[in-house]
């Protein structure tokens, strides 16, 4: 697991919030302008931090939903009882400052000439790296074929919908709605185990890459269930969301 | 000069330390009462009695199995944890065999050691870290047998630096003349890590 080159020093800066779009109820996409921003890879995130009037701080992270050399976007889940995630989906609005600092992480990221074929997992707010994902891959051309299996508890939690539903060519989007299915439902209704993969996952012969994304729960029993149908485990890579770790 | 951070418009403090917590969070972090889970790959499932633990230079390490390991002198402590994705959570407890006791039997034999892992993670610590009753591999958690999404068998515990120093599913200790960086060392993260100074990426 070779890494990749080393960058300077990530120091922090302020981005100017550009627009601010609603995906779900509980959902927002953050639009930045970020002055000086490096570049991304697909996958990667960023830390943002807050300062109230009494210089109390507060720091999270968040994946980055856009495709390199687009825009910083940062889509973002409101946990009712976080301090940081409220902020930012109910508060912040067009011509806001934000202070951020990124890119961040190497290992979770997908380039054109990592290959494929993919095998894309998420699990309710896990699917954004994997957007990031997927946009780069179409705006690269690139035609490694992708099934992207994503799990949301109703159809009204699903984030990026209306692109999910015109994928580009090559990409198969498979949803599952574990808690609640609309009257003439085609997708999967449960949740997603060695069962659902056999399924769905391409074949472990076919030598895919699987990236796995979502709550800790969710993650521990895709990438389980992909090791056992014979994926090494070094060909799916895994972001969980812990307990508060998105707050 | 100083670079003064911006107030962002209409955020509030939400969260407030109680004062017994006073002093024990680091700059960036909050506290937790869960135990959140971050992990490059998929969870390794070794089997025990498929189990060892080395220590030392390549080709001259001192091997334990899971029963000789068990064998030996184990502590209970309980600690401060301090994830560098922001979480820390207070008063964890473990058991587990100080790596005073480790280097003591299998020799001093470098100022800094690679922590190798099942799954293949990596990560380097000086070896001074790693003794003085700071170091520990655990492999009880709250009394319980650690879990493996929690890295059991047995993983590093290392409370003084980020959490991703504590490396799960730990097999061996390599000891090394110089400070190579790890797994998350070599994609940006500080080879360091100490959270009071908020050494999360190279260069903090």
């Amino acid at each position: 697991m070779a890494g990749t080159a080393l960058r300077g020093r990530l120091t922090w800066q302020v981005a100017q919030v550009l627009a601010v779009a609603v995906e779900t109820a509980s959902v927002r996409t953050i639009m930045l302008d970020v002055p000086n921003w490096p570049g991304h890879q697909a996958g990667q995130h960023v830390d943002i931090r807050l300062t109230d009037e009494d210089n109390y701080v507060a720091e999270r992270s968040y994946s980055i939903a856009s495709a390199p050399g687009e825009p910083v976007a940062l889509t973002v889940e409101r946990l009712d009882d976080g301090e940081v995630s409220p902020y930012l989906t109910d508060e912040l609005r067009a011509g806001d400052e934000l202070e951020l600092r990124g890119p961040i992480g190497g290992y979770f990221v997908w380039e054109p000439n990592d290959g494929g074929p993919l095998l894309l997992l998420a699990g309710g707010s896990g699917i954004v790296p994997l957007r990031s994902i997927l946009r780069h891959r179409e705006r690269t051309g690139s035609t490694v074929p992708v099934r992207l299996l994503y799990s949301s508890r109703t159809l009204d939690d699903v984030i990026y919908r209306s692109e999910l539903d015109k994928p580009a060519v090559g990409v198969e989007v498979v949803h599952t709605l574990t808690r609640h299915q609309p009257p003439g439902w085609s997708g999967y209704a449960r949740r997603v185990d060695a069962a659902l993969l056999a399924e769905v996952a391409w074949p472990a012969s076919t030598m895919p890459l699987a990236y796995v994304c979502g709550p800790t729960s969710f993650v521990e029993a895709a990438s389980q269930a992909l090791v056992q149908s014979g994926y090494p485990p070094q060909r799916v890579k895994t972001e969980r969301f812990g307990g508060t770790g998105g707050t | 000069m100083v670079f003064m951070s911006p107030v962002s418009r209409g955020f509030h403090r939400r969260r407030q330390d109680s004062a017994e917590n006073a002093g024990r969070v680091p700059p960036g972090q909050y506290v937790t009462k869960d135990f959140p889970v971050l992990s490059a790959g998929p969870t390794p499932h070794t089997p025990l009695d498929g189990w060892s633990f080395s220590v030392g230079r390549p080709g001259r390490q001192k091997t334990w199995s899971w029963a000789e390991f068990r064998d030996l002198p184990s502590e209970d402590v309980t600690v401060d944890i301090h994830c560098v994705t922001k979480w820390t959570k207070l008063d964890t407890a473990w058991q587990g065999v100080s790596v005073d006791t480790l280097l003591d039997l299998a020799g001093h034999d470098g100022p800094f050691a690679m922590a190798h892992c099942d799954g293949g993670y990596t990560t380097n610590l000086p070896v001074e870290d790693l003794t003085g009753g700071k170091a520990w591999v655990a492999y009880a958690y709250d009394g319980q047998p650690l879990e493996p999404e929690h890295g059991g068998p047995a993983r590093l515990l290392v409370p003084h630096l980020y959490f991703w120093k504590s490396a799960k599913w730990v097999r061996s200790l390599e000891l090394m003349d110089t400070d190579d960086p790890g797994f998350w060392e070599n994609y940006g993260y500080h080879i360091y890590g100490d959270p009071w100074r908020e050494q999360r990426y190279a260069g903090d």
